[in-house]
């Protein structure tokens, strides 16, 4: 190379062969990344796109899943606390309807003994009185016989008489409790 | 004296030797034929386009042939650079609807782009082949003919020409003028202007690294010893600022091209 021959070229003038040697390179690198290395990268590019998406999404279904399992067991623990807290009211409610029942029951049996304590008494104070009537008013009778010295046969005027008298004993004796009180 | 011109190191010509400083220029960036094969010159713009194919697929091969969803190390960071064409680029200027289809023509002439550009400090290679416009200009060709056709084929012919002149009732008087300002802008300087600006700045980043590259060689000498010094500290700043340009060329090579698409398939405004 002549430096005289470099001076007259223009250096904004392209030579022909450069200009072939520069679209054969250049097709070279366009054919090579248009048709095949970029599709390459680009698709798995959208390979990862989708598998962070994909793997996001499952670990916020995760997440979801998770909560939606402590809700429910907050939920059951909730119930769960709720029933022993019914089921104590209701025992306690028992017991002490058990209770009242019981006290109820005693009440009714110890009147019931006071009860029968007092128709016995009151039947026995009758049936002492009539013992005891029967036999005063034989002894009255008998008595009377030997100080009159008859004999009081006719038993009808005799009880009538007798009567009589128990009833007049019997009426001052209830108007002397009256005074009394 | 070809030789001594082109290549900065086999130089044997230092200061105070009584020759001039072998100053870079429009040599710099021709070569010799390595070969040649019935009258067509193969040089090192070529060799090293192509190895920049070899390796643009080869890292893509490895990165995304066997993709798994679950990445290997470079399997990411093929992704973060695909990621960034799309995304950063393609994404904003387009939609995610429209864009889709261009991003694997956007994503080749970034890392094409960026790759020939990259052997401007890559040993051995030391040249970027964006420097030889015949690569921005075939690759600003194939922009232009995918903006024109899309313009037309969205717009029909009319509201094509309308789309490219900027055609608005609403300016008045001064439409004739906006038109022909719009036409000319939109057929010959964008075109014009996406390939030189990418070809510029890697010819002139490539100037100044020769410029204090040699210079680091050629004061290499008595006292210019220690000015060899501070021009090789330049060529160490120079090339950090290059890594940066070349990164931020592609990038503006593909933003552009991704706003001259969305221009043509705007709607008439």
């Amino acid at each position: 190379m002549l430096a005289s021959e470099g001076e007259k070229e223009n250096p904004l003038v392209p030579p022909i062969p450069e200009l072939v040697i520069g679209l054969i390179a250049f097709a070279i690198v366009i054919f090579f990344l248009a048709k095949k290395l970029l599709p390459n990268i680009n698709k798995v590019l959208d390979e990862r796109r989708a598998a962070i998406e994909g793997g996001m999404e499952k670990a916020e279904a995760a997440q979801a899943e998770a909560q939606q399992v402590l809700e429910d067991y907050r939920a059951q623990l909730a119930d769960a606390r709720h029933e022993s807290a019914r089921l104590r009211q209701e025992a306690q409610e028992q017991g002490a309807a058990l209770i009242a029942e019981m006290r109820a029951e005693g009440q009714r049996q110890r009147e019931e003994i006071i009860a029968a304590g007092h128709t016995q008494i009151e039947a026995d104070r009758k049936q002492a009185a009539a013992t005891l009537r029967q036999d005063v008013g034989k002894l009255a009778t008998e008595l009377a016989g030997k100080l009159v010295g008859e004999s009081l046969q006719d038993a009808a005027r005799q009880s009538r008489t007798i009567d009589r008298f128990l009833d007049e004993l019997e009426e001052k004796a209830e108007e002397k409790a009256e005074a009394a009180r | 004296m070809s030789s001594d011109q082109t290549l900065a190191f086999e130089t044997d010509c230092h200061i105070f030797d009584g020759c001039g400083f072998p100053a870079p220029g429009l040599h710099s960036f021709t070569f010799e034929p390595m070969f040649s094969i019935g009258g067509f010159d193969f040089t090192k713009p070529m060799l090293l386009a192509l190895l920049g194919t070899v390796v643009i697929v080869g890292f893509f091969w490895a990165a995304f042939g066997k993709a798994k969803v679950v990445p290997g190390k470079l399997q990411l960071v093929g992704e973060a650079g695909y990621d960034f064409v799309r995304r950063g680029i393609v994404y904003e200027a387009l939609g995610k609807k429209e864009g889709d289809k261009y991003v694997p023509l956007m994503v080749s002439i970034f890392f094409f782009v960026w790759i020939l550009n990259l052997w401007s400090v890559i040993p051995l290679a030391q040249f970027p082949v964006t420097s030889i416009i015949a690569f921005p200009v075939i690759l600003a060709l194939i922009v232009y003919v995918l903006w024109m056709g899309l313009t037309f084929k969205k717009h029909g012919f009319v509201g094509g020409l309308k789309n490219i002149t900027g055609y608005d009732k609403s300016l008045g008087w001064v439409l004739p003028l906006v038109m022909a300002l719009e036409f000319l802008s939109n057929v010959f300087v964008r075109p014009f202007t996406h390939a030189v600006r990418l070809f510029s700045n890697m010819f002139a980043g490539h100037v100044l690294l020769l410029i204090f590259t040699i210079a680091s060689w050629y004061l290499l000498n008595g006292v210019g010893i220690a000015y060899a010094g501070v021009s090789f500290v330049m060529v160490i700043l120079l090339t950090a600022l290059e890594l940066f340009i070349q990164a931020l060329q592609a990038y503006v090579f593909v933003l552009l091209a991704c706003t001259y698409i969305q221009g043509a398939l705007a709607e008439h405004h």
